[in-house]
């Protein structure tokens, strides 16, 4: 397939799973900000911002507040990193790979881009918009299992899908840290829809510690870091099959493998104390491992060139 | 008849264009009978809200085209375009008449100019039109084909007669709508379907593959084909990537190909793959820096060499437009009798050419009755209608075509036939076009019946480009008779013949019962 339809691929699997994990933290999230006293509010508006990776425009330091909060990771068409950006950009990229992804997808990456501005800005608005938001993406990566062939170019996109989710779920756990009060760890597995799983597989054993645990280590729930990081590397596996006696010539292989062995064979009696370390090791895994994709994959070192007439 | 036509009558009165559904007397035509009985059982909210859920169903399909840099919805009306099946054979064997004319002429142009020498049409004529491109002439194209794909556009006089108005064998495009109109007409007018037997489209696609194909290189046993897009900001990007999608071949950009030593690859994640066949969407100019404009990123440098060398096959050739070139529409009835011994089928629309002095002094009298286009234009750029035009742009034009009399021709104002059309909540008649597309393999041209009707929405105007808010309609042709054959074949109840592979005795259902 076509180097420029395979790096579409992989970016819709990313902006859907971005918007789908930025709905799910916002939602959360704003149950409690809305509490907050409203000096506490701004403060912890603007370190939620940074989880997402922005912070607010110079100058605007001081009244950045809850409603620029939103703006920014719900309704800011022109940022990707909010909902709206993220669905957005998925939407462009469907466009441009629109004779690869089925009619079905297209359709609903097309509709729900229609849906975004059909909505209320308020915090009760954002609510419903985050349920609503859930649902398209649920609906997208349903339809993408279901009515694309699952070759080369699912793959891809499944594998842009898979590192963001593990990039997603590193940044839900670190939302606990920046409430005084702490974020219940409830809410943090809610967030990631992990409750119920939670409860029926450790039954008795309830707490931060367990929590944590779950969302990072657990093999088999599907958002969780270990299972998402998985995910990716069967696809890179599948994506390029070549086996080697030793080392991987394929560095995403190489990075995404590295951190799930570390994660999965790590020995430590406190986690919630290494939590932040694991968190930006994660995070900085996912975006090396998108990085080195594309080097391989995508990258057109030579822009419309002519070579001559005879090779 | 609902009141959904009540003033139909006396609107289509105003104009004296041919009506395409009403007879005199407000009688429907034979061919729209089952048109105007299903419409004429829908109330007026009904039709609303059946437009609306078609507008809709567009909007979330992505059935757009670009204009000014935003995705437009091509507005599609619900009341179809009806063909007679006896008007049809008629058109369709005249649509191919002229591609076969015009791929002979295009096959001399670049070759011996027989046509020239022989005292058809002047060679001043061929050597002054901007899009004889001297870089293609003296190699045959590989697959020996030129206008794979055409859509001659044409038109009905009030008399009621088709006429060509002008021929698009260059990049003609379209025929995505023609697909999504129908898909939308079934779920929007199915009471009328279900009475009429329509031709159908969807075989389109398959037919330009095949034809794609059959024209490859001749060495290539499989070939691959690709659609070559300008990208996605141009205005038919929908069609191009619902082609390619319905194709199943890859939707191409210039900076995805690659030429080299005289054959054409594309980037794949797998390295580089050869690539056969070019269905070629952006215009002659952009193609190939290294042969036209050298500041264009859209194309692939070394794709005209590559052809030159028979490595590739170019979909439509490049240089063919020189067919299209106004000036050279008006011998198009010459080179018919000249290529093919045969007298046209379908008349030219009367055109004066304002080169011979006589024709030109008539014209400028009377500009403001008559329409002026320039010879190069498509979609309605430049065009004047004289009867419509202010004083001061009759002047400019005058000056104009003093200046450059061979960029100008000159045609009566036609009142194109009419069809009733939804607006402001009731029907009422509207001019409109067509434009039927053909696909030449080579051996055989084939004439997808139907083709685009486009619509002027407002009312009186003759302006039916979309880029000038025009709409579109389906257009049925509707089937003869049928055969008793194929009766037969399709009777209800007919059983397909089973084979059975699986070592089962008896029926599993029947012992379950037990």
């Amino acid at each position: 397939m076509l180097s420029r339809i395979a790096e579409s691929l992989f970016w819709i699997g990313r902006y859907v799973e971005r918007a789908d994990g930025t709905a799910r933290i916002l939602d959360v999230n704003l149950e409690r900000l809305n509490q907050l006293p409203a000096a506490e509010q701004r403060e912890v508006s603007r370190q939620l911002l940074g989880i997402m990776g922005s912070r607010p425009e110079a100058g605007k330091q001081e009244e950045f507040g809850l409603t620029e909060l939103l703006n920014r990771l719900a309704y800011d068409r022109s940022s990707p990193t909010s909902i709206s950006g993220s669905l957005g950009a998925a939407r462009e990229n469907a466009r441009r790979a629109r004779e690869t992804v089925s009619s079905a997808l297209w359709e609903c990456l097309n509709t729900t881009w229609y849906g975004l501005s059909q909505h209320r800005k308020d915090v009760v608005g954002t609510y419903r918009f985050c349920h609503w938001v859930l649902e398209r993406t649920a609906m997208v990566k349903g339809l993408a299992d279901t009515t694309m062939s699952h070759d080369e170019s699912w793959q891809f996109m499944l594998l842009g899908r898979s590192l963001e989710r593990a990039d997603m779920t590193a940044r839900m756990l670190q939302t606990p840290d920046v409430f005084s009060a702490g974020l219940s760890w409830v809410n943090m597995l809610r967030c990631a829809g992990a409750y119920e799983s939670f409860l029926r597989t450790r039954r008795a054993a309830f707490g931060d510690e367990h929590a944590a645990e779950f969302l990072l280590l657990d093999r088999l729930f599907p958002r969780s870091i270990v299972y998402a990081l998985s995910d990716a590397e069967q696809a890179l596996e599948r994506l390029d099959p070549s086996y080697q006696r030793v080392g991987f010539i394929n560095d995403a292989r190489r990075i995404v493998g590295q951190a799930r062995t570390f994660l999965e064979f790590h020995q430590t009696s406190n986690l919630v104390a290494e939590l932040p370390e694991h968190m930006e090791r994660v995070q900085r895994a996912c975006a090396q491992a998108s990085d080195a994709i594309t080097r391989k994959y995508f990258a057109q070192a030579v822009d419309l060139s002519w070579v001559g007439e005879v090779s | 008849m609902s009141d959904l036509f009540q003033d139909y009558a006396e609107a289509a009165a105003r104009s004296a264009a041919y009506d395409e559904m009403f007879g005199p007397g407000q009688i429907p035509r034979a061919e729209y009978a089952h048109v105007a009985a299903a419409l004429g059982a829908q109330t007026l909210a009904d039709v609303t809200g059946r437009a609306d859920s078609m507008a809709r169903t567009f909007l979330d399909r992505g059935v757009t085209f670009d204009f000014a840099g935003e995705e437009r919805p091509f507005p599609l009306d619900i009341v179809p375009r009806v063909i007679s099946s006896a008007d049809w054979s008629v058109l369709e064997r005249g649509v191919a008449q002229r591609v076969r004319a015009l791929e002979a002429f295009l096959a001399d142009v670049y070759g011996k100019m027989n046509v020239v020498s022989d005292g058809v049409i002047p060679r001043r004529l061929v050597t002054s039109s901007t899009h004889f491109h001297r870089e293609v002439s003296g190699f045959d194209p590989a697959g020996g084909v030129r206008v794979h794909v055409s859509g001659i556009d044409v038109v009905r006089d009030d008399a009621g007669t088709f006429r060509v108005l002008e021929d698009n064998v260059r990049v003609p495009s379209g025929v995505s709508y023609v697909l999504e109109n129908r898909r939308a007409m079934a779920k929007g007018l199915p009471e009328a379907f279900a009475q009429s037997s329509v031709r159908p489209v969807e075989e389109y696609p398959r037919r330009l593959l095949s034809a794609l194909r059959k024209t490859a290189p001749p060495s290539v046993a499989d070939p691959t084909v690709v659609v070559l897009t300008p990208g996605v900001f141009n205005s038919a990007y929908f069609e191009h990537t619902l082609l390619a999608g319905l194709m199943g071949v890859e939707l191409v950009e210039g900076r995805d190909l690659i030429c080299r030593g005289n054959r054409v690859y594309m980037r794949t994640t797998a390295g580089e793959q050869r690539v056969d066949v070019i269905y070629k969407r952006i215009d002659d100019d952009f193609l190939d820096p290294l042969q036209f404009r050298s500041d264009s990123v859209l194309g692939c440098p070394g794709i005209v060499n590559a052809a030159r060398a028979g490595n590739v096959t170019i979909a439509n050739a490049v240089g063919n437009g020189v067919a299209d070139d106004k000036l050279v529409y008006t011998y198009v009835p010459d080179m018919i009798r000249y290529y093919l011994a045969e007298e046209p089928i379908v008349p030219n629309v009367d055109t004066f050419r304002l080169e011979e002095p006589a024709a030109r002094e008539e014209v400028l009298d009377r500009l403001d009755e008559l329409v002026v286009k320039p010879v190069g234009g498509s979609g309605g750029k430049g065009l004047v209608i004289g009867p419509d035009a202010s004083k001061e742009e009759l002047e400019e034009l005058r000056a104009k075509v003093l200046e450059d009399p061979r960029g100008w021709i000159a045609q009566p104002v036609l009142q194109l036939s009419t069809v009733p059309t939804m607006a402001g909540g009731r029907f009422g008649p509207r001019h409109v076009d067509l434009r039927p597309f053909a696909i030449n393999d080579g051996d055989d041209v084939w004439v997808l019946p139907g083709g685009l009707t486009r619509v002027a929405l407002k009312e009186g105007s003759l302006i039916v480009n979309s880029s000038q808010g025009g709409g579109s309609k389906d257009t049925w042709v509707l089937g003869g008779e049928p055969s008793p054959a194929s009766a037969a074949s399709a009777a209800p109840g007919a059983v397909r013949e089973r084979t059975s592979v699986w070592p089962i005795a008896s029926n599993w259902q029947d012992s379950q019962d037990q």
